[in-house]
């Protein structure tokens, strides 16, 4: 019986949730990691006028570190004990785990973001206004589905090869610069920083929709011979 | 309909390896409910054979038939019907027994009576289901990799060293569970080093030496 591409999807985002749930390393490794970032960038910088201009881009430069380390985890799950090997093996559709690690890197993500926002409020002072907050939710969901999709899609690139540690960074830097640069701008909008004006974070939001569109579709074609041998 | 009887056909198999011909010219066949003993050496290309019949590596010339499929032209197609058991389980070692099988039941479309009866086949009861891989032993992650197995409905079993890491008793489990399954109807191709023990399962023993089948006996 062939399962439909949303079930797989969701019986695989469920397991990866679950297995994060019990390892915890979102809470213990990758959060403090991330908080670490914003608050040496504080004491570094030491000046509430320069934090709350570059609290965006801070907020977003420690979520992409972020994503680095946890696509690592979302795809050693898969191969340390061969389980990729016996999706592929037993015809598993690519399209359904594609989604389903996407679904679960989204949702730990936003979890990130989140708490990472909180912080840059707190510690940066920014302010956020109705309109601001509608554009930041706008962007955060937006930039959090193109990272989610092309996180998994460089994932099953390396998730084989040898040194995929270092080459992982090395291949997707260079690929969500977009999306820094996007939602940098956009939050900078969002957040009134540096005399920008809210509406002027929207065409940066609509790059980000973009880049989401093109590698979720890119991912869905692709995916299933990117993990083949 | 008729079943073919034959449902591994190889007839002068090449299949590449890391650019080495890992196996170079292989006749080999295998009948339906057979048990085939796979032994040789290191390097033999026993686990490039097993993964060219579930259709992981291509074969790049000669013949090759698994399920009356020809898996030179299309590899995809006999997945679905075929499992491979290497040397890892494919096993979340942060998730339970049942977990794992409910993974695997949800992702290949198995209802909840067939995931009951896997367990009950591998003797999975209540208390070790609920258990996690990490915490099992050997012999016990390999009878969960075998319930992932048999969920799957799989026709045809490819075992790469079944047997390695198990004390005494998790090998005679194995060696049971593997007789039910050609019993009850599944061909069963077994790479091993336990050349003796898996004689005493298998039907008949072919021996493979630098990717050619140098006898079967």
């Amino acid at each position: 019986m062939t399962m439909s591409v949303s079930r797989i999807a969701q019986a695989v985002a469920v397991k990866d949730l679950r297995i994060e749930l019990r390892s915890r390393i979102v809470t213990n490794q990758v959060l403090p990691f991330s908080g670490l970032v914003m608050v040496m960038f504080a004491f570094a910088l030491d000046s509430d006028d320069v934090l709350q201009g570059v609290a965006g881009g801070l907020v977003w430069l420690a979520t992409i570190f972020s994503l680095f380390i946890l696509v690592q985890r979302s795809f050693a799950i898969e191969v340390s004990d061969g389980a990729l090997d016996s999706l592929r093996v037993a015809g598993v559709n690519p399209q359904g785990i594609f989604l389903g690690k996407s679904i679960s890197l989204f949702v730990q993500l936003i979890a990130l973001e989140v708490v990472l926002l909180l912080t840059a409020v707190v510690l940066y002072r920014v302010s956020l206004g109705g309109a601001g907050l509608v554009l930041l939710v706008t962007c955060v969901v937006s930039a959090t589905a193109g990272l989610a999709f092309v996180g998994t899609l460089y994932g099953g690139l390396t998730a084989g090869a040898r040194g995929r540690e270092t080459l992982l960074p090395l291949l997707l830097l260079p690929v969500v610069a977009p999306v820094l640069i996007s939602a940098t701008r956009a939050t900078e909008a969002a957040f009134t920083s540096n005399g920008v004006t809210v509406s002027e974070g929207w065409p940066w939001v609509a790059v980000l929709a973009v880049f989401a569109a093109v590698f979720g579709l890119g991912g869905l074609l692709s995916f299933g011979s990117l993990i083949e041998e | 309909m008729m079943q073919p009887t034959r449902v591994i056909d190889f007839v002068d198999a090449v299949a590449v390896y890391n650019d080495y011909p890992a196996l170079a010219g292989v006749t080999f066949s295998v009948d339906r409910q057979e048990i085939v003993l796979l032994q040789g050496p290191n390097g033999a290309g026993k686990t490039t054979l097993l993964r060219a019949c579930a259709g992981l590596i291509p074969v790049v010339r000669g013949s090759a038939h698994v399920l009356g499929v020809d898996i030179a032209i299309d590899r995809e197609s006999i997945r679905e019907r075929v499992g491979l058991l290497g040397h890892q389980n494919g096993l979340f070692a942060e998730l339970t027994i049942a977990e794992n099988v409910d993974f695997w039941s949800t992702v290949v479309g198995a209802t909840r009576a067939e995931r009951d009866a896997a367990m009950q086949r591998m003797s999975i009861d209540g208390k070790l289901a609920n258990r996690r891989v990490s915490e099992l032993s050997a012999g016990q992650k390999r009878r969960c990799a075998l319930a992932c197995l048999v969920v799957r409905r799989a026709e045809i079993w490819l075992l790469d060293e079944p047997h390695a890491g198990l004390d005494a008793k998790g090998r005679d489990e194995i060696d049971l569970i593997l007789k039910e399954a050609a019993s009850a109807g599944a061909t069963i191709v077994v790479a091993s080093h336990e050349v003796e023990r898996a004689q005493q399962l298998a039907s008949r023993t072919v021996s493979l030496v630098a990717g050619h089948v140098r006898g079967v006996s």
